[in-house]
């Protein structure tokens, strides 16, 4: 027994760079580049864009988060302060002829957001607790309110606005089109990416997640809890102030909105629904986010509702996000029991889904029913135009609903079991596996 | 030669009542040394006065020579004494060989470094997955350390602290709530692992202080009532008379 494991420590390669860890790179940034030429229109790549910039962000947030355990109410003040400081420079660039070309900009904003993260992390991040939480949230709102006080650095109620294209070319290319706004954007969301994955592993990377478990333990390892913590946090100020160079090059103006508590409550939401256990996790959040918001807000002024509706089942029943549903798969997949559970999921979920829809729909006829102008009493709802003074789409809306409902829950019972199952290795007929 | 530990004077108390009463002790350079006594005598206690966990009212720790007053646990550990908890305490949801691995990386050396990653050192990995195996957990290595048995666990928990290298060792009842198999096993790794260093123990087990150690000092009210070798600290009157006085506390 000895003898094998030794032999297995000794073929256990350190460092190489193995297709499992390196594919998903790869893919990710292939899709990334392919990504216009599926999607070409302008507002998918404003879309796209703002995915790019809020998995920055989010990434950045849960290095916080989800890798070294700190809550923080008030992140959205690096994000801002980079990106005002970016628009700034941009502004100087153009009238002091600055030799700076625009890809380096976030490079600007990363190093502003993390001298905010220097000077506010060196008293803040004494713990991780509560009284962390309340100091981002105090320094959220303080930094929020200076916004109109502070008129020269935020512009006041206008914000700060400027023009990407008076810069340097660079290559010939003045970003005078989306899609080289689009590649800029997608280079430092792999770059960024890269670099808050490969920190995750070092040295004090790795201390965060054990001052997160257990910041007692970690003091009797050599390592201040309180100083790792501090270098998390500027890493992450580093970071969210990329996201926000990048959102300074995107759309040429910043508001107090970008660094108001509401920004910070969002990331907060974004990256809790991605999952914050998993390094991915912020990333689904952020792209299921933005589509929700750009998608649905077209759709239904209901939309936050809904969002919101989405946060609160999440944290309820998969405190682990979605990568977390995710990840819940990964067991009965290398049982080979994932086939199994492709029916008990179409026979619980279609019905579950047909009557989340009727409850949306109740919401949207509702709303339409109490808010729409005196007389107007027709609305659509997936295509089929309806009077909501008639009674026959209330009944059909509340049968849908109550229906759908009622097979889900019946078919639950049989995806229960079925996943009971799909977690255990069939036991051979000889007896125990261990 | 100086002491490898030095208590002098050591005093603490929490409010108005004073839990460890002027405790003089001095524990040599690769000594292993038992602390026993009742429960609530203060041993936990002083543990936490000399790692730094909690403040000492008045007196002086000394390690190797030099006073720990003012130092945090960090500094603490930083200077070669590193400890375990009577209650386990281990980064549960990180893997086991994690937990290793992290608690390798201030003596070898990495400090608060980005700019090295965890899995490119050799030694560092190789230095872990040598304690994996020294600590028998080799075959736990992936999990997440918060799911092992209450046994592994508390291996681990020595693992984690033999890891960096300390050479002062103090365990405080690493064999509390075991088995008599699982007791045998904890205790040979302990002999094995503290081999040259400077070793002191809380522990109940009679068997394993006598099998184990060098010296014994009886702890009761937070005073040391004996401090000797084994033989001697078992006939001495002061301790039967507490263990006695305990025993039959314990009868009521
Ligand atoms: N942080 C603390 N605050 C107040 N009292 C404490 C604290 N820690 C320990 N004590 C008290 O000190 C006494 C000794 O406890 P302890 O050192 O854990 O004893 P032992 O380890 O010898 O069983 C107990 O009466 C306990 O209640
Ligand atoms: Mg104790």
């Amino acid at each position: 027994m000895t003898d094998t494991s030794s032999i297995m420590i000794k073929k256990r390669s350190y460092g190489g760079l193995t297709t499992g860890t390196v594919a998903p790179w790869v893919i990710c940034t292939a899709i990334l580049l392919v990504l216009p030429y599926v999607f070409q229109s302008n507002s998918a790549l404003t879309i796209m864009n703002q995915m790019a910039i809020t998995i920055v962000f989010a990434l950045a947030y849960n290095m916080l988060l989800g890798q070294g355990g700190m809550l923080s109410f008030g992140h959205a003040v690096y994000m801002g302060m980079g990106g005002f400081m970016c628009m700034h420079v941009m502004n100087w660039v153009e009238y002091q002829n600055i030799p700076l070309p625009l890809p380096l900009l976030p490079v600007v904003g990363g190093l502003f957001g993390m001298g905010m993260a220097t000077i506010i992390g060196s008293f803040s991040t004494r713990t991780a607790g509560t009284v962390f939480a309340m100091i981002s949230l105090g320094i959220g709102e303080l930094i929020a309110a200076s916004s109109v006080i502070v008129v020269a650095f935020f512009g006041g109620e206008e914000g700060v606005s400027g023009d990407r294209t008076y810069g340097l070319p660079v290559f010939g290319y003045e970003f005078l089109t989306k899609i080289e706004v689009y590649y800029l954007t997608a280079g430092w969301l792999v770059l960024s990416a890269l670099l808050m994955y490969l920190f995750s592993r070092t040295p004090v990377g790795r201390m965060a997640n054990a001052v997160r478990d257990n910041p007692e333990r970690a003091q009797f390892l050599g390592y201040s809890a309180r100083w790792v913590r501090f270098y998390s946090f500027c890493a992450s100020g580093f970071f969210a102030g990329v996201a926000g160079g990048l959102f300074a090059i995107n759309f040429e103006i910043l508001t107090e909105e970008n660094l108001n508590l509401v920004t910070s409550g969002s990331i907060l939401l974004i990256t809790f629904l991605g999952g914050v256990g998993f390094f991915f996790g912020p990333i689904i959040g952020a792209i299921v986010f933005t589509l929700l918001q750009s998608v649905l807000s077209l759709q239904t002024e209901l939309w936050q509702l809904y969002v919101g509706a989405l946060f609160v089942l999440t944290v309820m029943y998969f405190p682990g996000g979605l990568a977390g549903v995710i990840m819940m798969h990964v067991a009965p997949y290398k049982l080979g029991k994932l086939n199994t559970l492709v029916m008990p999921y179409v026979k619980t979920l279609i019905p579950a889904a047909i009557g989340i829809l009727g409850l949306a729909s109740f919401c949207e006829i509702m709303f339409h029913f109490k808010h729409a102008a005196v007389g107007e009493h027709d609305m659509s709802l997936f295509g089929i135009e309806f009077s909501t003074h008639s009674p026959i789409p209330w009944v059909v809306i509340i049968g849908v609903t109550v229906l759908g409902f009622w097979l889900a829950k019946r078919n639950s019972a049989e995806l229960r079991e079925t996943w009971a199952n799909a977690n255990v290795m069939t036991v051979p007929k000889e007896g125990g596996a261990q | 030669m100086t002491a490898a530990l030095e208590l002098e004077g050591l005093r603490k108390s929490f409010g108005k009542t004073e839990i460890i009463r002027g405790v003089d002790l001095s524990i040599g350079k690769g000594e292993r040394h038992a602390i026993i006594g009742p429960n609530g005598a203060g041993k936990s206690t002083l543990f936490n006065l000399i790692t730094g966990r909690f403040p000492q009212t008045s007196g002086h720790v000394r390690l190797h020579g030099h006073d720990l007053a003012g130092k945090a646990p960090f500094e603490i550990n930083r200077m070669g004494l590193s400890r375990s908890f009577q209650i386990t305490n281990i980064f549960p949801r990180m893997t086991v060989f994690e937990n290793v691995r992290c608690s390798l990386l201030w003596s070898m050396g990495y400090k608060y470094s980005f700019w090295n990653m965890v899995s490119k050192s050799r030694a560092l990995n190789e230095g872990a997955e040598e304690i994996l195996e020294q600590i028998n957990l080799t075959s736990r290595r992936d999990l997440p350390a918060g799911v092992l048995s209450y046994a592994e666990q508390r291996a681990l928990e020595i693992g984690i602290t033999i890891a960096g290298g300390a050479d002062v060792i103090m365990l405080d009842e690493p064999t509390a709530g075991m088995s008599n198999t699982e007791t045998d096993y904890i205790v040979g790794l302990i002999e094995k692992v503290t081999e040259g260093k400077t070793l002191i123990m809380v522990e109940h087990d009679m068997g394993v202080v006598f099998g184990l150690c060098d010296r014994i000092s009886v702890l009761v009210y937070g005073e040391i009532v004996a401090t000797g070798e084994p033989e001697a600290v078992r006939a001495d009157q002061a301790v039967q008379e507490a263990y006695l006085g305990a025993a039959l506390e314990a009868e009521h």
